[in-house]
């Protein structure tokens, strides 16, 4: 660990702070000893090939998974050992590679959840009323992902592309800080693509978040940071240009069958 | 000021009741008119009893997932706080209070040992949910035939009555029926109501994606207690009913066989809605008055009455996992395709 490190762990005042992660399945080290800082309101692209652990990255720090080792702190705060939804109420969210939605609940009942569940009332016996402040929130964000029209469909009737923005909707509900958006744009159309940078860079500034992206074209428009995964480690940091430019980066994403 | 746009009018919740409803409610209403007591008192209002703590189980098995084994013992636990705090025939232990304690006192107790069962099994799921709670279904049922200070043992309480409230007898048939009945109807209209609540809401969403919920901020862990908690308020009135009923409680009203009894009842009247425990325990009551004289009338031994019970179970398990209601949802379901001229016509 390098000095400078050292110092930065006091009051860093970084949104996300990752101190020597390591997760183990068994003997597979799916991540090991990463440590990473975000500051808040930075927009980090994380990218690298299949099983190089950035889904095990996100779930380590949302709370999905305890950490074998290391420490998480999310704005100053340290929550290695925090439930995921003390994680949540701190102002993290994030959404899920392949798509975990509540299949039985319309549109307008799931983002009602996600905006319940980071407000108070949660175990309220009474039914809201009409124009109640969280169902017009709810509201409001099933109009940005633009589900308006599909407001009372059943969530398994959606299409792919339309899970895919209900994901984003919950992940947006209440008043998030940091969000983490694991593979967003995989599988969508070009409009939906472009439907999605638009989201993604029109959120308020203060908002911080990590995208994780294999085309390069998305994450540059997307993020001006970059951390590049290989085998569970943390292979390279930098600006998308340096990223870009860097030989061995180029080797190994040529190398793994990308491009 | 003129042109201010108007929301098309919600109809009130009382319009959307749908006519069935209305229906069955009417009937069930002009019932002592038409049946004798044994009907209105044993079939009725058994019923009812039974219907409340299998829509218990309903509760927390529909809306939550969680198969909870321990609703009966919820019930009898009330049951036996009603003997003991009110009035009752073993004097040296009942403590005679007036029924404006004893009632909130067994609701409460009810309620903290469902919500204590329930912390300890929320932890575990599916079959191990089942087993841990009818282990502690069976060790209460020991605990209270072996405990002679508290649950008097082996013989339990007699002459447990419900108060003479207002000047009646609520243990007459016809106030008994109504008082079931009105029992049965709130707990039904909570239900209904409760599960478009957040609390109930969230409940279906930690059912069926509990990590997901966790994501969104939800205590899990917390919201199944919750739930818990609340179901044992309804077994704990429907055991309040039953101790009346029956006036008097003893270790048998929890026993294995009850248990499991509440359990095919929910299973065979269908755990998705509200309705189905109060189907099932119609069902279930019908044939414990009149499958016995059925069958001696066959010239078979009365007792054979558990193994048609059983079968039944079978019989509906194997072909509507969803009980009753989910086979004439989906006789329903057919006869209008049948009805319909594009799709059912040309078969
Ligand atoms: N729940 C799990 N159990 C066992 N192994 C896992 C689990 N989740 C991920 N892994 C393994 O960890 C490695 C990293 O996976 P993952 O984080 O999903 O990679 P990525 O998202 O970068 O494609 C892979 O080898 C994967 O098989
Ligand atoms: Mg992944």
């Amino acid at each position: 660990m390098s000095m400078a490190e050292g110092l930065g762990q006091v009051g860093s005042g970084a949104a996300l702070e990752l101190r020597g992660v390591t997760k183990m399945f068994g003997a597979l080290a799916a991540i090991a000893d990463v440590t990473m800082t975000v500051r808040p309101g930075e927009r980090r692209a994380v990218l690298g090939s299949n099983g190089a652990g950035k889904t095990t990255l996100f779930n380590c720090v949302t709370g999905d998974f305890l950490p074998t080792s290391g420490s998480i702190r999310l704005f100053g705060e340290d929550v290695t050992a925090f439930p995921a939804h003390e994680r949540i109420r701190r102002g993290l969210r994030r959404t899920y590679q392949i798509s975990l939605l509540f299949g039985g609940l319309s549109v307008a009942d799931n983002v009602y959840l996600a905006c319940r569940g980071v407000s108070r009332g949660r175990f309220s016996l009474l039914r809201p009323r009409r124009g109640d402040a969280l169902q017009a929130q709810a509201d409001e964000l099933i109009e940005a992902v633009r589900l308006t029209a599909a407001r009372d469909t059943m969530v398994s009737d959606l299409s792919y592309g339309q899970q895919r923005q209900l994901e984003i909707a919950l992940a947006l509900a209440g008043a998030p800080r940091f969000i983490l958006f694991d593979e967003p744009a995989a599988g969508l159309s070009p409009t939906e693509r472009a439907e999605l940078i638009k989201i993604l860079t029109g959120l308020p500034e203060h908002i911080g978040y990590i995208i994780i992206e294999h085309d390069m074209d998305v994450a540059l428009r997307v993020a001006e940071s970059v951390t590049m995964m290989h085998n569970g480690r943390v292979f390279k940091e930098g600006t998308p240009a340096e990223i870009e430019d860097d030989a061995e980066v180029q080797e190994l994403y040529l190398g793994g069958g990308h491009g | 000021m003129a042109v201010i746009e108007r929301q098309p009018a919600e109809p009130y919740w009382v319009e959307r009741i749908p006519a069935p409803v209305w229906a069955v409610g009417f009937l069930l209403l002009i019932m002592p008119a038409v049946a004798n007591d044994f009907v209105l008192f044993q079939v009725f209002g058994w019923t009812f009893i039974l219907g409340m703590i299998a829509l218990s189980l309903m509760f927390l098995a529909g809306y939550g997932g969680m198969v909870s084994l321990i609703q009966m013992s919820v019930a009898a636990l009330a049951g036996y706080m009603v003997a003991i705090f009110g009035p009752s025939g073993v004097e040296a232990l009942s403590l005679f209070l007036p029924w404006y304690v004893y009632i909130p006192v067994a609701v409460v107790i009810a309620t903290i040992g469902g919500a204590l069962v329930g912390a300890l099994a929320v932890r575990t799921e599916g079959i191990y949910t089942i087993m841990i709670t009818l282990a502690i279904a069976s060790a209460f049922f020991y605990f209270t035939r072996q405990n002679y200070g508290i649950f008097n043992g082996y013989t339990g309480f007699n002459l447990v009555v419900p108060p003479q409230l207002f000047g009646v007898d609520w243990r007459q048939p016809v106030p008994f029926y109504y008082l079931t009945l009105g029992m049965a109807a709130l707990s039904w209209l909570v239900v209904v109501y409760v599960s478009r609540s957040p609390f109930g809401l969230a409940l279906q969403g930690v059912r069926d994606n509990p990590r997901r919920m966790a994501a969104l901020g939800f205590n899990v862990t917390a919201h199944r207690i919750a739930a818990y908690a609340f179901a044992s308020v309804i077994a704990a009135f429907g055991g309040i009913l039953l101790v009346w009923q029956n006036a008097q409680i003893s270790p048998g009203t929890a026993g294995i066989p009850a248990v499991i009894d509440i359990l095919v009842i929910a299973v065979v009247g269908g755990l998705k809605r509200p309705i189905g425990p109060f189907i099932g325990a119609l069902i279930y009551v019908l044939l414990r008055s009149f499958a016995p004289d059925a069958l001696s009338a066959f010239g078979l031994s009365t007792e054979r009455f558990k193994l048609l019970i059983g079968l039944g179970f079978l019989l509906i398990v194997f072909f509507s996992p969803d009980g009753v209601l989910g086979l004439w949802e989906r006789w329903r379901a057919r006869r209008a395709s049948k009805a319909d001229p594009l799709r059912g016509g040309s078969r």
